[in-house]
């Protein structure tokens, strides 16, 4: 196996991470797009890790605590969803658009 | 290392056969026009990842990943989905009008972080499989050089628990709050 | 200072060049007699200063002034009629090169003694007479102060030395007439009447000047003595320019003595007070022209003697075609105004028959008459309150002073028996002596018009009903003074005159007038001849006949006088011949078009420098305002604050609000960090 290969993978799910959270309405498939990210992010960790094979297990260890992160960063974020939707009824993030010009 | 080379490790079956499965979960996570099909083809996504990371000898990793993410976090999503009402079916207005600008610039990360890493790697292999990282190791890493954020990251936990409760608190109607008075 | 003139006529005497001076110089009253020339100026600069405040207006400084003038007249009158007084005192004024010489001075000879006298005399009366008729009007003072100018002026006029002054005084009158006449100026048609009177005088003053200047340079001399020797010697620059000269003159003349075609300004100078009506336009200033043929007649009579023809021709056409639109006018004065410039024609016809002695002895009966029955014609308007016959009659119970007063004048102007009648006979005698059989049966049967038509005035005013309201009163003894002092001249000059007949020392009329640096030349009669004496008078009482036979009955009897009519005619009288309509159609032609050239050349030749000026100045200034500042300063400003904007307006749309487009704002920027580091540094 080549690192490259787990390499080109994450960049190629982190752009469709990229391109998901540019493009999509619903501000929940957008948190699902970041997680998408936050995932190839993970891939390349471990990559590495097994590439460079330190005797902590660096990048495992990063990716547990990235994938702690992402949990609790996606609970805070859908309850603020839930807020913004109690408040404005809808989950539309073209609808969010009050601080502007 | 000619592709016929790599083709011929069965590792590299296997590693195209989940790769393939996590891309297209991922591609339609992000070009779905169901909501909950987007939230399922994440769940894809991870497995996958998961399976890869088995592979590269990270199986603590990976149990991890199922169990927090794909069984917490995604679950956690689905509410979301459901308490703010979108509406669970076949959906037109999902996506913005203009996705030209975003394609190209995801085109664009994605070259960008490629060739650096193959101009960076090339060749490079990975030399360790077969041999999985024990348990004890990690748990002697994270409570060990790793004990700091190992706390650190507790307490983000716990701030995003009581964030998260704050945050999303329903305000009591007057009628109610009479009724916790009156009791 | 005596003259050199007199000096060269005493020198050409003594070498028994046919020059017969029998006079004396007059002593202390011809060297003193400037002051009567002077005194009514003054008079009337006194009176604009003082007039306002004194009982009559100013009135009193007047009439002294004619007072004490009329010392020195009566003291040079005397002395002319027991010897006679030829005399000039100048003053050089100035020179062109080594030739002519401007003086100013006065000269005293027979005829300008006897003219001095009848300025004074009648002068005096009628500002007597003015006093009570201007009392209670308006601007009294300043007609006094004009009426005064206008004696000084003819003083000026008559005692002038040499022709330059006699323009001067001419002008003179000119001037004080035109004032008069306008005097009522709140009614505009005075004041056209004032401008027509000087106007037309004006036009023919062309011809004076031009004259005067002609004979001047030919002669080298204005000097009326030098004129008459070089006239009566025969000197040939004179004879050279004496057609044209006279003729020119002549014109002058005619201008201010009303002759055919310049006659209608008189009948419309009738719009000034009566008083001025009296002296100017009957007896003195109309009669300037008389005087000035009179003072050239040696030039006339020995030299221009075919001017002399054109002179009888218009004098005729003027007795008898002026005389005749009496016969139509209801205004009393206009009756009178064209009396007066037929009895003009008279005098002018006789001197250019040669009549010197004809022509100006009806001059002098004419100016007592005429200022009598002018003033007569004052007290009945001032009774009546209007100018139109119309408007009266019966007036003979209610002013019983004037109408007989004005009986002695009707009948001295008809010709019968009073003053009138030996003056017309002169001329009638005159005429028929010197050939002009023709003009003499004219002359008659332009007596029979004028008995008419005074006798038409004379009944439509005094006999029959009046016509108005009321009963009108006699005019107060100021006026009717002069009235009865008049009188007695219209009535009895004629004894002054009676040919052949003279009084011992003092002689006669005739011998009074013929007293000049040269003899006259003319034909007087020394027997009376009467034969034409009886067919003048008759003719006379023929009028008064055919006029009591219309106009004495009618008025009895009808309620609407003054109907009778000859057709064709009276319209055509009426009309004036349609002389005052052609004149002002000829001047309208030319003031319609030139004073709108004039308005033209005003408007965008002579103000289109100022104009234009005016406008790039303008222009400058809305420049400066609207471009420099506007635009260039505040441009400046505005289009830095508008840059601001501008560019501020782009920007803040990049804050639209959307977080995708912040979160593609940080790909995008990270992408090209990155590149930059990877691939650059």
């Amino acid at each position: 196996m080549m690192l490259t290969q787990f390499l080109v993978l994450a960049a190629a799910l982190f752009a469709m991470g990229v391109y998901g959270l540019l493009v999509r309405r619903n501000i929940v498939l957008i948190l699902l797009s970041v997680e998408l990210m936050l995932n190839a992010v993970n891939i390349n960790l471990v990559a590495f890790e097994a590439y460079l094979v330190t005797p902590e297990a660096i990048g495992q260890i990063f990716a547990i605590f990235v994938i702690t992160v992402a949990a609790a960063e996606v609970g805070i974020g859908l309850a603020i969803v839930l807020m913004i939707f109690r408040n404005r009824k809808s989950a539309n993030v073209d609808d969010l658009s009050l601080m502007r010009w | 290392m000619t592709f016929a080379d790599w083709i011929s490790q069965p590792v590299n079956w296997v590693f195209l056969i989940i790769s393939v499965a996590v891309l297209v979960s991922g591609f339609r996570v992000v070009t779905s026009k169901n909501l909950v099909h987007a939230a399922l083809f994440l769940v894809g996504a991870l497995a996958g990842t998961a399976g890869l990371f088995l592979l590269l000898s990270a199986e603590f990793v990976a149990w991890v990943l199922v169990l927090v993410y794909i069984g917490a976090v995604v679950v956690l999503f689905l509410f979301g989905i459901m308490i703010t009402r979108a509406p669970t079916g076949f959906d037109e207005g999902l996506d913005a009008d203009h996705k030209a600008m975003p394609a190209i610039l995801a085109a664009g990360v994605f070259l960008m972080m490629a060739w650096s890493s193959v101009d960076a790697f090339g060749a490079e292999l990975i030399s360790s499989t077969g041999s999985p990282t024990s348990t004890e190791l990690i748990g002697e890493s994270l409570l060990g050089r790793f004990v700091i954020p190992f706390e650190v990251v507790s307490f983000v936990l716990l701030a995003a628990l009581i964030g998260g409760i704050t945050i999303a608190r329903r305000d009591l109607t007057p009628l109610e709050e009479e009724e916790r008075g009156a009791v | 200072m005596v003259s050199a003139v007199f000096k060269l006529a005493l020198i050409a005497a003594e070498e028994g060049e046919h020059v017969e001076v029998r006079a004396g110089d007059g002593g202390f009253w011809a060297d003193t007699a400037g002051i009567m020339l002077v005194l009514p100026v003054i008079a009337f600069l006194v009176i604009l200063v003082v007039g306002k405040r004194m009982k009559y207006k100013g009135g009193e400084i007047a009439v002294a002034a004619l007072a004490i003038n009329l010392v020195w007249a009566s003291a040079l009158f005397i002395l002319n009629a027991t010897g006679g007084v030829i005399d000039q005192t100048t003053f050089e004024i100035g020179r062109i090169g080594s030739g002519l010489v401007f003086e100013l001075g006065w000269l005293v000879d027979g005829l300008s003694i006897l003219m001095f006298w009848l300025v004074n005399f009648v002068g005096l009366l009628v500002f007597i007479y003015a006093l009570g008729y201007m009392h209670g009007d308006r601007r009294v003072d300043w007609f006094f102060a004009a009426f005064s100018l206008f004696a000084g002026a003819m003083l000026i006029l008559v005692g002038a030395p040499n022709l330059i002054q006699l323009i001067i005084g001419w002008e003179g009158v000119g001037l004080a007439s035109y004032f008069l006449i306008g005097f009522y100026w709140e009614d505009l048609a005075n004041v056209k009447a004032g401008n027509k009177a000087f106007m037309v005088n004006k036009l023919a003053d062309v011809g004076l000047v031009l004259g005067a200047i002609l004979v001047g340079v030919a002669l080298g001399t204005w000097d009326f003595g030098a004129i008459d020797l070089a006239a009566f010697a025969g000197n040939a620059e004179l004879a050279a320019v004496a057609g044209v000269g006279g003729l020119l003159l002549f014109i002058g003349a005619m201008g201010k003595s009303a002759q055919f075609p310049f006659h209608i300004w008189l009948p419309d100078a009738m719009a000034g007070p009566t008083p001025v009506s009296a002296l100017m336009h009957a007896a003195t200033m109309v009669t300037a022209g008389i005087y000035l043929m009179a003072r050239l007649f040696p030039l006339f009579e020995y030299m221009a003697s075919n001017v002399r023809t054109i002179m009888i021709v218009i004098g005729t056409i003027t007795l008898f075609g002026v005389g005749l639109l009496a016969i139509v006018a209801n205004d009393i004065k206009k009756v009178l105004a064209y009396s007066t410039v037929s009895q003009l024609g008279y005098m002018m016809t006789a001197l250019a028959a040669g009549g010197y002695t004809a022509g100006l002895f009806h001059l002098f009966t004419h100016a007592a008459f005429k200022a009598l029955l002018f003033l007569c014609a004052g007290s009945v308007i001032h009774a009546v309150h209007s100018n139109n016959m119309s408007d009266m009659g019966g007036l003979r119970k209610y002013t019983p002073t004037t109408f007989w007063t004005w009986i002695v004048g009707a009948l001295a102007l008809s010709g019968i028996g009073l003053s009138g009648f030996w003056s017309k006979d002169e001329i009638l005698g005159t005429l028929s002596q010197s050939g002009y059989e023709a003009v003499m049966w004219i002359s008659v049967a332009g007596a029979f018009v004028t008995a008419f038509y005074m006798a038409r005035a004379t009944f439509l005013t005094f006999f029959g009903t009046y016509k108005g309201e009321g009963e009108p009163h006699e005019s107060p003894k100021i006026m009717t003074v002069p009235l009865v002092i008049l009188a007695v001249p219209s009535a009895l000059m004629g004894v002054l005159n009676i040919p052949g007949l003279t009084y011992g020392r003092v002689q006669n009329f005739t011998e009074w007038l013929s007293v000049r640096l040269v003899p006259m030349g003319d034909h007087h009669a020394e027997t009376i001849d009467w034969g034409l004496a009886i067919i003048g008078l008759a003719a006379a009482l023929l009028g008064v006949l055919v006029g009591y036979v219309i106009y004495f009955k009618d008025a009895e009897t009808q309620l609407e006088r003054d109907s009778f009519e000859v057709p064709l005619l009276f319209p055509l009288l009426r009309k004036k011949y349609y002389i005052d309509d052609l004149a002002l159609g000829i001047v309208g032609l030319f003031t319609g078009p030139f004073a709108r050239f004039v308005n033209w050349t005003n408007t965008y030749v002579i103000d289109s420098i100022p104009n234009a000026i005016g406008g790039s100045v303008k222009a400058l200034g809305g420049f400066v305002y609207g471009i420099l500042d506007q635009k260039g300063v505040d441009g400046v400003f505005n289009g830095l604050s508008a840059a601001t904007d501008g560019a501020g307006s782009v920007v803040r749309k990049w804050q639209t609000g959307r977080v995708q487009q912040y979160a593609a704002s940080f790909v995008a920027g990270a992408l090209i960090l990155v590149a930059l580091f990877v691939f650059v540094i």
